[in-house]
């Protein structure tokens, strides 16, 4: 496990001040990638998202965990721009932005892995990765730097697994293509990495595996937003947690604040009787 | 910190295989296996030759091969057209009668009522067909609605279509000759055969230094995973090919006059292999068409145009089949109303399937649809020549496309992790 920058105090105290902040607008801290403040979704008479504050640092593994229901997948499309927030400031790298499209937020660094991939099963690794900006030289498709620029990048993020970035991905285990669809993302230069679900359907080796990706990510400096169901997943590679309970993110704060239990009653039931890392959200 | 490895052999550094031999029998199960997909196919085309030459000894005559490339144009060139379409899991079953209507088009345009000049009248056929399908692309991809459909009706109509314009000229007893050199040449006109060995060795040097200029690239940037023999191999294959078919061309096929060198079909075939070849795998609108056909969610995602795209490879397969057109009104001498378009679909279909294609989207090369295409006139020719009935020769191009769509659904089975 890496070390978080932030000492678990500091932590704290801002995530009060933001919460007793005036209105919802606030100094937001440079060094937060993303910080959302006071987004609130609401579909018709269905709120799924009311007033969440969130903070996403840099190169930190920040897991958004919550039960069915909570608003997780909500919050994700809302910051990668296809549902558009009711009200609320979405600000990155301190600026103020308002993503109304998945390309919009795909152009500022925020790449978003859906639980489906979006992987074209036939096509190779290489083509896959390049997908929609191929390099060309003299109008044709450069197929050699693309083929070396993937190779590298494989390398560099460790996934040793993949016999040839030639293989169309069909060929590819659940876990390989997790791992290209993130390395996709890595190579278009996002700052964010969004990663919906990512071992949901995977065994044990390669859930290892792409726990190992995201880790190398938050290493490369990039910062991640991971939803997870699983407890262990998100205990061993996550920096931050913040907890979703029927729209309300009802905590967030650095991994040593929390445990297992103190998790699950926050997950199930919105507060936590034995840990306090920090108050639910004052209403 | 490094991730479990499942395999370990996988990326060990002294990875090579040990012996040639052994990457030989690897090359040999790959191309069996389908990834380049032609494997299987030519094995089965090389059967039916073989079985066809000891029925008959005419069938491997110089006449018999040059008349069996000809009667396979109209296959080879459908086929390619709808190969664009099946590529994004389209299909379009009008390609039958607007290749009728482009002929239709052109034979009307030079007859000697109209005599527009040739270089006119052509491109005008190319350009309803290309008008045909782009209709077509726009209701598929504006209005949603099923290719199926769409040119089911088109087939339909443009039936009607044909017969109108048919019978719009005059006392025409529903066919109208063919009454201009240029359009009657591009099936019956021949290369000198000094132009047919020009043709042939430019064609097989340009390939040739395609294919080593492109393993050397591989090889100077490291990336040399396949043996230096094997781009060797084709070269040397594409030049022996290149040889037989000068030869077989430049033979005398008639008994009673001097008849020889290559028909202007075989170019303009070879033509549009390669411009659709080009397309398909050297640049972007390529590869998207084929990532349309594998995942449209994940084209759009990436950022890809994709009616755009769906667009473009409907109007390049009305522009193939505007050349298939030409080329039919062409062989048979003019364009009657007992055209038999809805046939001429099934077969296109018939012969990109059997070359290969998949018709569900997202895999199928143009070279498919002329190995398809020959297999489906190598049957037909082959059938007449040892006088079997027209029964027979329908069932058994069943079965030949039965068996080829077996074979590769077999073969990619294995292939693949998830379906």
């Amino acid at each position: 496990m890496t070390s978080t920058p932030e000492s678990p105090s500091s932590e704290m105290s801002e995530t009060t001040s933001a919460s007793s902040g005036d209105s919802g607008v606030r100094v937001v801290e440079a060094e937060h990638l993303l910080s959302l403040c006071g987004i609130s979704k609401d579909f018709g008479p269905v709120q799924a998202l009311r007033d969440v504050d969130l903070d996403v640092p840099v190169g930190q593994v920040t897991a958004l965990i919550g039960d069915n229901g909570a608003g997780k997948t909500v919050l994700i499309k809302t910051i990668s721009g296809i549902y558009p927030p009711s009200s609320g400031h979405i600000f990155w790298k301190g600026r103020e932005i308002h993503p109304h499209t998945p390309r919009d937020s795909a152009e500022l660094g925020i790449a978003t892995v859906y639980q489906d991939l979006a992987l074209c099963d036939n096509l190779d690794i290489v083509q896959n990765m390049y997908l929609g900006r191929e390099e060309t030289r003299f109008g044709q498709l450069d197929e050699i730097k693309m083929e070396l620029a993937t190779k590298e990048l494989l390398k560099d993020l460790a996934v040793s697994t993949v016999k040839s970035v030639r293989q169309l991905v069909a060929s590819l285990s659940g876990g390989q293509r997790q791992a290209i669809a993130v390395a996709r993302a890595v190579m278009r230069d996002s700052e964010l990495v969004i990663m919906d679900e990512p071992t949901a359907a995977l065994g044990v080796s390669q859930t290892a595996q792409v726990l190992e990706l995201v880790r190398q990510l938050a290493s490369r400096g990039i910062a991640v937003i991971l939803i997870s169901h699983n407890l262990n997943d998100v205990f061993s590679v996550a920096d931050r947690i913040a907890v979703l309970h029927l729209g309300y993110l009802v905590s967030q704060g650095p991994v040593s604040n929390y445990d297992r239990s103190s998790a699950v009653e926050m997950l199930t039931t919105g507060a936590s009787s034995r840990v306090h890392p920090t108050p639910p959200l004052a209403g | 910190m490094s991730i479990p490895i499942e395999d370990q052999s996988a990326h060990r550094p002294d990875e090579r295989p040990a012996t040639s031999a052994a990457t030989f029998l690897n090359q040999v199960k790959r191309m069996w296996q389908g990834e380049s997909g032609l494997g299987p196919i030519l094995f089965g085309l090389l059967a039916l030759i073989i079985y066809f030459e000891v029925r008959s000894s005419v069938f491997l005559s110089a006449g018999n091969i040059t008349n069996l490339f000809i009667q396979s144009t109209i296959f080879i060139l459908l086929g390619m057209a709808e190969i664009w379409v099946l590529l994004m899991g389209d299909i379009d079953l009008s390609v039958g009668f607007s290749a009728g209507i482009g002929g239709a088009v052109a034979v009307i345009l030079t007859s000697t009522q109209h005599n527009w000049p040739f270089w006119i009248a052509l491109p005008l056929g190319l350009v309803a067909c290309t008008l045909v399908s782009a209709v077509w692309g726009v209701m598929v991809i504006r209005l949603r609605l099923p290719s199926f459909i769409v040119t089911l009706a088109g087939q339909i109509g443009l039936a009607g279509v044909l017969l109108y314009l048919i019978n719009s000229q005059g006392n025409s007893g529903g066919s109208l000759p063919v009454q201009e050199k240029v359009l009657y040449y591009l099936v019956w006109g021949n290369l000198t055969p000094v132009a047919t060995w020009i043709v042939i060795m430019v064609s097989v040097v340009l390939l040739s230094w395609t294919i080593l200029r492109s393993d050397q690239r591989r090889r100077t940037a490291g990336l040399d995973e396949k043996p230096l023999w094997l781009a060797f191999a084709k070269v040397g294959l594409l030049v022996v090919a290149g040889v037989l078919l000068a030869l077989i061309f430049n033979t005398n096929r008639s008994t009673f006059t001097t008849l020889n060198g290559m028909p202007f079909a075989i170019p303009i075939d070879l033509g549009v292999l390669a411009g659709g070849t080009y397309i398909l795998t050297k640049t972007r609108a390529g590869r998207y068409i084929y990532a349309i056909g594998g995942n449209v969610e994940a084209a759009r995602r990436a950022g890809i145009n994709v009616n755009r795209y769906r667009l473009l490879a409907f109007t390049l397969s009305g522009f193939t089949t505007g050349i298939a057109g030409l080329l039919y009104v062409s062989r048979l001498n003019g364009i009657s109303t007992g055209i038999e378009g809805g046939t001429y679909v099934l077969y296109a279909v018939a012969a990109a399937v059997i070359g290969g294609t998949s018709l569900f989207g997202g895999r199928g090369k143009m070279i498919h649809a002329v190995i398809g295409g020959l297999v489906v006139a190598t049957i037909g020719n082959g059938m007449a020549l040892i006088n079997v009935s027209a029964s027979g020769l329908y069932i058994v191009t069943a079965l030949v496309l039965l068996a080829a769509v077996t074979v590769d659904s077999v073969a990619r089975r294995g292939n693949s992790t998830n379906r």
